[in-house]
């Protein structure tokens, strides 16, 4: 008898020797280009102190660093960069929502918070 | 990559039924839907760590002033230890996705080998967070001390040795004119913090009161962490006068005075709460790579055993990958939000 419940997929789980070497490129360039972009940081970060006029310059270079590295390791080494869009955007979309959200009202909160202290003492 | 992901498929095929409309194994979209949720989690965490560290009344800790230490080869080196540990997991992810590659031209022995590569990764990573844990609770020798004008301050500097005891009161045990030689640096931290150092003249713990003779410090200085009657925040004191304030507090024969190390109500470093989040952030990153890391044991084992191979395709192994790959993702953020901000 046909089924009509089962899902069919093929798993993307295949490729040849020449598509393989293509792809161990990718790799070392991007396992090259996070480790550059860590020792980047750790320069920055010892040679840069906390408080002086460059100090929130090179912290929001952090923060882009780090969104740069966590994207080449969702992108390229999750495989993420070669779903379907569908999916891709599934996972995304509604992830940066939220986190936006959280960050943006737990700041505003702090912001509150810290002023009450400043007002009333601890 | 060729296969369904990349493949033109129009939408009333996709969405009518039937078919998997992202092109992925129910097994590989949940393993997606658990990291999101997970990501929401570390998400959770590190944006509460930021309310607090905007909500903190004292001085924040400094990463490069907090982590400058390397096995064997003591302070001043600041940041060098994380970097490893980042680049070690950074490789150790790079294996995985060359197992991955591996696996997807069915080369079983290529998934052997750099699965048990990122293994070994995985282990050294766990171990170099267990050394620093130990770090972060032992502490320095120095730790953070309250001044004369009620000022907090930690020290930097080389801590010179403690050579002996000699006695100059008899307790129950020591005599008078013995010289103790054992356990120095643990008694001396532990009578400072009691308050039972005065003048240079230690109590032990037989009631016995001792001469500490100890070698000078080099490169001494005070950098104030909390503003008191007479220094200012972030004021650095530094070499005789600096000396002069530490032995004065530290010496002082008052209970609490300094703080060595970190649990988990109080630490040298700043506040209560940093103590706690290194502690809960680090610690929960760490139970992650630890599971990922007998995760990948078990499908090595599979690997071996020609489990995946029979089956035609080693997909779990990519999806091992995925978890694994996530692991090292969140080590990014905590290591920015901890180490370098």
């Amino acid at each position: 008898m046909l089924r009509d419940d089962v899902i069919e997929y093929s798993l993307d789980v295949h490729h040849s020797e020449e598509a393989g070497r293509k792809i161990r490129t990718k790799i070392l360039k991007v396992t090259v280009l996070l480790t550059a972009i860590t020792a980047i940081e750790v320069l920055l970060g010892v040679y840069i102190k906390q408080g002086t006029l460059l100090w929130p310059f090179v912290k929001w270079t952090f923060i882009a660093l780090t969104l740069l590295k966590a994207g080449y390791i969702v992108l390229i080494f999750m495989h993420l960069g070669d779903e379907r869009k569908s999916l891709k955007y599934i996972i995304l979309v509604p992830y940066f929502l939220f986190m936006l959200y959280l960050i943006f009202i737990a700041f505003m909160e702090a912001l509150a918070v810290g002023e009450a202290w400043a007002t009333y003492g601890g | 990559m060729a296969g369904q992901a990349t493949k033109e498929i129009d939408g009333a095929t996709l969405w009518g039924g039937k078919v998997s409309p992202f092109s992925t194994s129910y097994g590989k979209l949940m393993m997606w839907f658990f990291l999101v949720s997970d990501a929401i989690t570390f998400g959770g965490l590190l944006v509460a760590y930021g309310f607090v560290r905007q909500d903190a009344q004292d001085a924040w800790p400094i990463g490069e002033e907090t982590f400058n230490s390397l096995p064997f080869l003591g302070h001043g080196y600041p940041l060098v230890y994380v970097a490893l540990m980042t680049f070690i997991l950074i490789v150790s992810s790079v294996t995985m996705v060359l197992a991955v590659e591996a696996g997807h031209r069915m080369d079983k022995k290529g998934v052997t080998k750099w699965m048990i590569a990122t293994i070994i990764g995985g282990f050294f990573f766990v171990g170099s967070q267990a050394w620093e844990w130990y770090h972060f609770i032992h502490g320095s020798e120095f730790g953070k001390i309250e001044l004369a004008d009620g000022s907090q301050a930690i020290v930097s500097g080389h801590f010179g040795e403690i050579e002996n005891f000699v006695v100059t009161e008899a307790g129950h045990h020591n005599k008078k004119g013995d010289v103790i030689k054992e356990d120095l640096m643990h008694t001396f931290q532990h009578a400072a913090v009691a308050g039972h150092i005065e003048n240079g003249i230690i109590e032990l713990h037989d009631g016995s009161k001792a001469k500490i003779t100890k070698k000078a410090d080099e490169h001494l200085t005070l950098i104030i962490k909390k503003a008191g009657k007479e220094f200012k925040l972030n004021e650095r004191i530094k070499d005789s006068k600096a000396a002069k304030e530490y032995y004065e507090a530290l010496y002082s024969g008052t209970a609490n005075r300094v703080i060595y190390g970190a649990n988990l109500e109080q630490n040298e470093y700043g506040p209560q709460q940093y103590g706690q989040f290194f502690f809960f952030i680090t610690g929960f990153h760490g139970f992650h790579v630890f599971s990922g890391v007998m995760i990948n044991i078990i499908i090595l084992i599979g690997v071996i055993l020609g489990t995946y191979h029979k089956r035609g395709h080693y997909e779990m192994v990519e999806k091992t990958g995925l978890y694994w790959h996530f692991v090292d993702l969140v080590w990014v953020f905590v290591f920015t939000f901890f180490y370098l901000v």
